[in-house]
């Protein structure tokens, strides 16, 4: 245990003092959707941008509000709601901007519902995200699909709070 | 597949001691009535032949197996060996002293007699009727010390025949899912929760194994090469074949008694049922239908085939006939109903429901849509059901201990208990269906 400590902190410290925004990026969603909401569909607001001046520091900004800001959905669920198709428009605008990136949506799901329905499911809702952004005029070559139904909980609390946050689609830049 | 494999050495030296009589010919055992009067049996030690060490401790050993294997049915109550009059162990085991055993209750008896030669075992079984005074089964098997569980296990498949009319149980395996290794690999265990096996190795994610009718085969979606697809393992050999296709390859149910099985795939974009060689040929499409179509089981005949579809608005189980490809929804309870299975009789269907109370349950229902029994209530979440292949038990998993477990039951709720004790969270229960001849 105690080994695995110090090989954390060797790989997690340089890579801590490069970016400063990556931690953020992990933290962030469990802080921001700790309020009482339950069945809504909920949108992560992005860490404020590192205040500063050059270009780069913007670019990777935008790059990690992209993979930082997941999509929320409703129980047994694969239906966009207008929140979900804000966050959507901003990642296909920062797509067309980017147009070497390509991307892989992940559909997840809550644990409740069976392991194969939930499969089925969690392709359902990466799907929905893909042809939203396809319609969006972003070439759907670029983007890749794949579910891990329940696998993958962000949050593994037993309750309507933590289903809420691992009801989503994650956006990954390949 | 030790059993299988043990089968060959064994002799079936002597068949028939007493009447034959037609399986399910005594109606000791109604499997088909709930309130099912457990039938009182006595197991005593058996006889050690010379009397030897190795053969006393198998004439403990085996009784004790025996008892654990009959009760596991919930048919049985095991009589406690402390009250018995008759010393087994000095008697004839081929002529009791029925008086002796009707006395403290017993209405079955099982005697039986071991004799070791080096490593070679003589195992000489035998059942009774105490009030009736006759013997209705025994059966000698030779084979080797190590074989003691087979030889066990096979003459409580004669019983169960000869008492039910069912028999399968015993030889029967369960394909399950455990993270003990710190990964979701597959395993495989006896009917009982026994000798498990860890089938996978491959540290990514296993999901919802399915075992052939032969036990031969395991059908599974893995994650190893990257995305979840459809993966079919001989478990002997451990030769893999991947469904490679584009998109998924998820819920594979097998056909009874065939090397075919169904799976969804997604590679068109949509969730459809194929049907697909054991080497992972799709033969053809079995759904053609908008969203979700997943979580194909067959009926034993193989003429039918049970599977969830969001077509409704819902998760719901539907029936298809195979032939004219028409498919009839039957629940209509609740708004998220899957996982079905069908009973090896084919006259019912086990499936997972979501209650208003937000907890999974499990529930039976008849092939027509009728007569909706609900198994398990209030004890966390229960998922997964599964029926052994003789029809007497439901095996399934539930969270009512906290972490994911695998329980068994009888097939009207009762008898709830744990099958394994491992590490890590167990899941997805899948028996290897029952052929029907």
């Amino acid at each position: 245990m105690k080994k695995l400590r110090v090989l954390l902190a060797m790989l997690v410290v340089p890579g801590l003092m490069l970016t400063a925004s990556c931690a953020k990026k992990v933290v962030k969603p469990e802080a921001a959707v700790s309020k009482a909401d339950t069945t809504a569909q909920r949108v992560v607001t992005p860490p404020p941008a590192p205040v500063d001046n050059s270009a780069q520091e913007a670019a990777l900004a935008a790059r990690q509000k992209f993979q930082a800001e997941d999509v929320y959905f409703a129980f047994d669920s694969a239906v966009l709601n207008a929140t979900a198709q804000s966050v959507l428009k901003d990642k296909a605008a920062w797509l067309k901007a980017n147009t070497a990136a390509n991307i892989v949506i992940e559909g997840n799901c809550d644990e409740r519902g069976t392991v194969a329905y939930n499969l089925a499911l969690g392709e359902r809702r990466a799907a929905s995200a893909k042809a939203f952004l396809t319609n969006m005029g972003v070439a759907p070559a670029r983007m890749a699909t794949i579910s891990y139904g329940k696998e993958k909980p962000v949050d593994p609390g037993h309750n309507e709070q933590a289903w809420a946050k691992n009801r989503r689609d994650h956006f990954v830049i390949k | 597949m030790p059993a299988l494999l043990h089968i060959s050495i064994f002799f079936i030296v002597s068949m028939w001691y007493g009447f034959a009589c037609a399986a399910g010919q005594y109606d000791y055992v109604d499997i088909n009535n709930p309130s099912l009067k457990k039938v009182p049996i006595a197991i005593p030690f058996f006889k050690p032949v010379t009397g030897s060490a190795s053969e006393s401790e198998i004439s403990r050993n085996g009784a004790n197996m025996l008892s654990d294997a009959l009760a596991f049915t919930s048919y049985f109550n095991i009589l406690d060996r402390g009250a018995f009059l008759a010393d087994a162990q000095k008697a004839d085991p081929a002529s009791p002293l029925f008086k002796a055993w009707t006395t403290v209750g017993a209405e079955l008896l099982v005697t039986g007699a071991a004799a070791v030669n080096g490593n070679q075992l003589e195992l000489d079984l035998r059942l009774f009727d105490t009030f009736n005074e006759r013997q209705l089964l025994g059966r000698k098997y030779t084979g080797n010390v190590s074989d003691l569980r087979s030889m066990i296990l096979r003459f409580c498949n004669e019983i169960m025949g000869l008492l039910t009319g069912s028999t399968g149980l015993f030889g029967s395996k369960i394909a399950f899912i455990s993270s003990g290794s710190g990964s979701k690999e597959v395993y495989i265990c006896d009917f009982d929760g026994h000798n498990a096996v860890q089938i996978t190795r491959n540290r990514s994610i296993n999901l919802t194994p399915a075992l052939s009718s032969d036990g031969k085969w395991v059908a599974y979606t893995s994650y190893a090469k990257g995305k979840p697809e459809l993966f079919i393992e001989n478990v002997m050999d451990k030769r893999v074949t991947v469904v490679d296709k584009k998109g998924m390859g998820i819920s594979p149910g097998w056909l009874p008694g065939k090397f075919e099985l169904g799976a969804t795939l997604t590679f068109s974009g949509d969730p459809e049922i194929y049907l697909l060689t054991g080497n992972g040929k799709i033969i053809n499409r079995l759904t053609n239908s908008p969203g979700i179509d997943i979580s194909p089981a067959f009926s034993p005949d193989g003429k039918r085939m049970a599977f969830v579809s969001r077509r409704g608005g819902t998760p719901q189980v539907y029936i298809q006939d195979m032939n004219s490809g028409s498919a009839t929804r039957i629940t209509f309870h609740g708004n998220n109903n899957t996982q079905p299975e069908w009973s090896p009789k084919g006259d019912k269907i086990v499936y997972t429901t979501l209650e208003k109370g937000g907890f999974f349950n499990i529930c039976v229902i008849g092939a027509d849509g009728q007569g909706l029994v609900q198994l398990t209530h209030a004890q966390g979440d229960n998922e997964s059901p599964t029926w052994s292949p003789d029809g007497s038990l439901i095996a399934f998993s539930s969270t009512r201990e906290g972490g994911s477990r695998i329980y068994v039951m009888t097939v009207y709720g009762a008898d709830q208990r744990k099958l394994v004790s491992m590490p890590g969270t167990q899941s997805e229960p899948r028996w290897s269906p029952g052929v029907t001849n």
